[in-house]
């Protein structure tokens, strides 16, 4: 293929991402997010902002593990002063937990709602604000009808939502523009230091539009992703304790 | 130029029991009260009243009268209900309206009776609604006070509007007792064959208050202007309040939204002139027939646009039931606070604009309840439950920094629940614990980062903290209550998921 074709294949690329409403490349806050070796697999190497994504979990644990990735890339998004909505059922989320990943937790205004069907219509509104970093809704199910009407709602105001699945009762094909499921890995230390090192995540990513799905394992050090060294793996299975 | 009006209710008492009880309506009832060991007539109904039996009377001497006459309880606080009652729905013709103890209504009309096409066709009007009622009225228009209650009670027509002039001439033929006086004043001047007020008004001052004492010359003053005497409204005039009366009664949902952006354009135009922001405001609309009805919001900042306000009303308006028709709204701001400029942010260099977020958050509250929305400011405590608090406003910030020296789990459980561990040594961390039944073993562990009880603010035993990692990777922070003794195992918690 030689260059005009090659120029031709982009620019139909971008053409069918953009009927698909997602937004081009340019947009302010595209390519804030470093996700490491995971950008590769998404369009243009950019994580699509203005998009809505669903994130599958299983246990308490693993759900915390997908609160941690979300509030990563929430950091990321509120990188210039945005702030954002954080929709669940009760409060479990520690504010103070979440400065850890950058984010500042009095910019985060939590939505207690215990009704299904209001969180929906919350996180629609919410997602219709233009200028917040990102909406999070805690929602099991998401049908097809009520992921169109979110994805209609950030394609015009650029918002981007997560919604954070946990025990979800039935996996429907949904409108959102990408399905990750995040699961806890033994944690990492370059140095082989005993204790808790940095925390390190299977961040799978089993569902993306105009991408490549595909499976990482991911350690978060000092704000950034880098992939796990392999080393690591082979953990010592010994006890050990920090010596305090 | 003042202009009140006085309503009497000849038959208040009579009338509200009926209204009460409808089904005395062609029965003989009086009312009546226990009064030196024996019953006395309160009130009694017309036709009661057409046989012979008048107030003052025993019962025991109106049943002589009429045998099947019903004799029911006075409530002494009864009129003055009623009268607030009919107070309040009296604001429909006017903002200002008072009670008059113990039969009548006084109204300032300054200014509102052209709204009804003039005074005559105005106290028409309301005459005509409390007839609706069941209510027997007379009423009088005149520049005060005084001379408007003389009027009702003294004068001829059931409808008297005096002008300034007139209400002299008509004020000089009625009888002393039309001033308000006392009894004891009454009684002397009849006496003294002082029968009409024409009779006395041009007598000298000093002798006056010699034979009559001072009541008699305020009464006079008041009656005739000389003396400005004060109204005290039912309700306080509200300063944001806008009131949109209907030729037609309303019924129509889309009626009603006309109406609610008339008055919220009315009333934000207003606001914006003056620098405030509606924080509370309620919406009232009057029913045909004599039902209220109002819904009210609230906003997360002063807000004035009226696009904003309508949104949240609308979530609202199916509460309204306009039944027959609405015909009149009142929109009225509560709470009123000055209007944060456009340039102060919530937060120092934000992208979203603080209106919208605020906006957001006023149709959240709105449609789904007041308490949902929570914002945390950090706290200096190191006891995790402690260490942040509830911001009180949206705009509050910080007095502290979030710190970020010591792990803190991004998850945390509102109440700690108990584990099962097996720890090898008292302070060592655990080998493995078993929570809802499912045994996690110990690869890693961090540990123990104490954290004290605050016995200022609480009582009990301190924490020691471990982070944990199981076979499978996944992190928890499992705390151990007190201090080890020997004797006694320790009660272990789970209390939050690291990410």
């Amino acid at each position: 293929m030689d260059g005009v074709q090659k120029d031709i294949v982009a620019r139909l690329q971008q053409d069918i991402l953009r009927l698909q409403g997602q937004r081009p490349a340019n947009d302010p806050l595209a390519g804030k997010v470093e996700l490491g070796p995971v950008l590769d697999a998404f369009p243009q190497q950019v994580f699509p902002t203005g998009a809505v994504h669903e994130y599958i979990s299983g246990s308490p644990a693993a759900t915390a593990a997908t609160s941690g990735f979300i509030a990563s890339i929430l950091g990321s998004l509120m990188q210039n002063g945005g702030s954002c909505v954080w929709i669940g059922p009760e409060k479990i989320i520690f504010p103070p937990g979440l400065k850890a990943f950058g984010i500042e937790p009095d910019r985060v205004l939590f939505i207690h709602l215990k009704k299904e069907k209001d969180i929906c219509w919350a996180m629609e509104t919410a997602l219709q604000v233009e200028g917040l970093a990102g909406v999070v809704s805690e929602l099991p199910d998401l049908n097809f009808t009520v992921s169109r009407r979110l994805q209609l709602a950030v394609e015009k105001s650029g918002v981007t939502g997560f919604v954070l699945r946990q025990q979800p009762r039935k996996l429907h094909p949904t409108a959102c523009v990408g399905r990750w499921q995040i699961s806890s890995l033994a944690s990492y230390h370059p140095d082989e230091m005993p204790g808790i090192g940095f925390p390190c995540w299977n961040v799978e990513l089993q569902k993306i539009r105009g991408g490549k799905p595909g499976s990482w394992q991911l350690v978060w050090m000092d704000g950034h992703f880098l992939a796990l060294p392999d080393t690591s793996l082979i953990s010592s299975q010994t006890l050990l304790r920090k010596i305090g | 130029m003042k202009r009140l009006m006085a309503i009497w209710f000849p038959h208040l008492l009579a009338e509200g029991m009926l209204r009460r009880r409808p089904h005395l309506k062609d029965t003989l009832f009086v009312v009546a009260a226990s009064d030196h060991g024996r019953m006395r007539i309160t009130a009694a109904c017309p036709a009661a009243q057409k046989q012979g039996i008048f107030v003052g009377m025993a019962v025991a001497d109106a049943r002589a009268l009429v045998a099947n006459v019903q004799v029911l309880d006075d409530e002494p606080q009864l009129p003055l209900q009623l009268l607030t009652g009919l107070g309040h729905w009296c604001i429909r013709y006017t903002p200002v309206a008072a009670t008059d103890l113990p039969d009548g209504l006084l109204l300032d009309i300054s200014g509102c009776a052209h709204l009804w096409g003039g005074e005559e066709k105005y106290a028409a009007d309301i005459q005509n609604r409390l007839k609706g009622f069941g209510y027997t009225t007379r009423i009088a228009i005149a520049g005060t006070i005084g001379a408007a209650w003389a009027l009702t009670r003294y004068g001829k027509q059931p409808i008297a509007v005096a002008s300034f002039d007139e209400e002299r001439a008509a004020l000089l033929s009625l009888p002393p007792a039309a001033l308000r006086l006392k009894l004891v004043t009454v009684e002397r001047l009849q006496k003294l064959g002082l029968y009409t007020i024409g009779h006395f008004i041009n007598m000298g001052r000093s002798i006056l208050r010699r034979r009559f004492g001072t009541g008699l010359l305020d009464r006079m003053d008041q009656a005739f202007g000389w003396k400005d005497e004060p109204l005290i409204p039912l309700q306080p005039i509200e300063p944001f309040r806008e009131r949109l009366p209907c030729l037609e009664p309303i019924v129509t949902r889309s009626g009603i939204e006309i109406a609610l952006q008339q008055l919220l354009n009315a009333l934000c135009e207003r606001l914006v002139k003056e620098g405030k922001g509606i924080r509370k405001a309620v919406f009232k609309t009057y029913r045909v027939d004599g039902e209220a009805q109002q819904i009210e919001i609230g906003t997360h900042l002063p807000s004035q646009q009226p696009i904003h306000l309508f949104k949240l009303f609308e979530l609202k308006i199916d509460q309204i039931a306009p039944a027959l028709g609405i015909e009149l709204f009142v929109l009225e701001a509560l709470n009123v606070e000055k209007a944060r400029s456009s340039q102060e942010a919530l937060w120092h260099n934000s992208t979203v604009n603080d209106t919208r977020l605020a906006q957001l958050l006023d149709q959240l509250t709105g449609k789904l309840g007041k308490g949902i929305v929570h914002r945390y400011l950090p706290e200096e405590h190191y006891w995790p439950e402690r260490s942040f608090r509830e911001a009180k406003e949206l705009g509050e910030q910080p007095t502290t920094t979030w710190h970020k020296d010591r792990p803190r789990p991004v998850r945390l459980l509102s109440v700690p629940e108990p584990v099962e561990v097996a720890a090898p040594i008292p302070d060592y961390p655990p080998m493995h614990f078993r929570h809802k039944g499912k045994l996690h073993t110990i690869k890693k562990a961090d540990g123990p980062e104490r954290i004290e009880q605050e016995w200022w603010l609480q009582e009990g035993e301190h924490r020691d903290y471990y982070i944990v990692e199981d076979e499978i990777g996944e992190r928890y922070w499992l705390f151990r209550l007190g201090h080890y003794t020997g004797d006694n195992p320790h009660q272990w918690y789970l209390h939050g998921f690291f990410s």
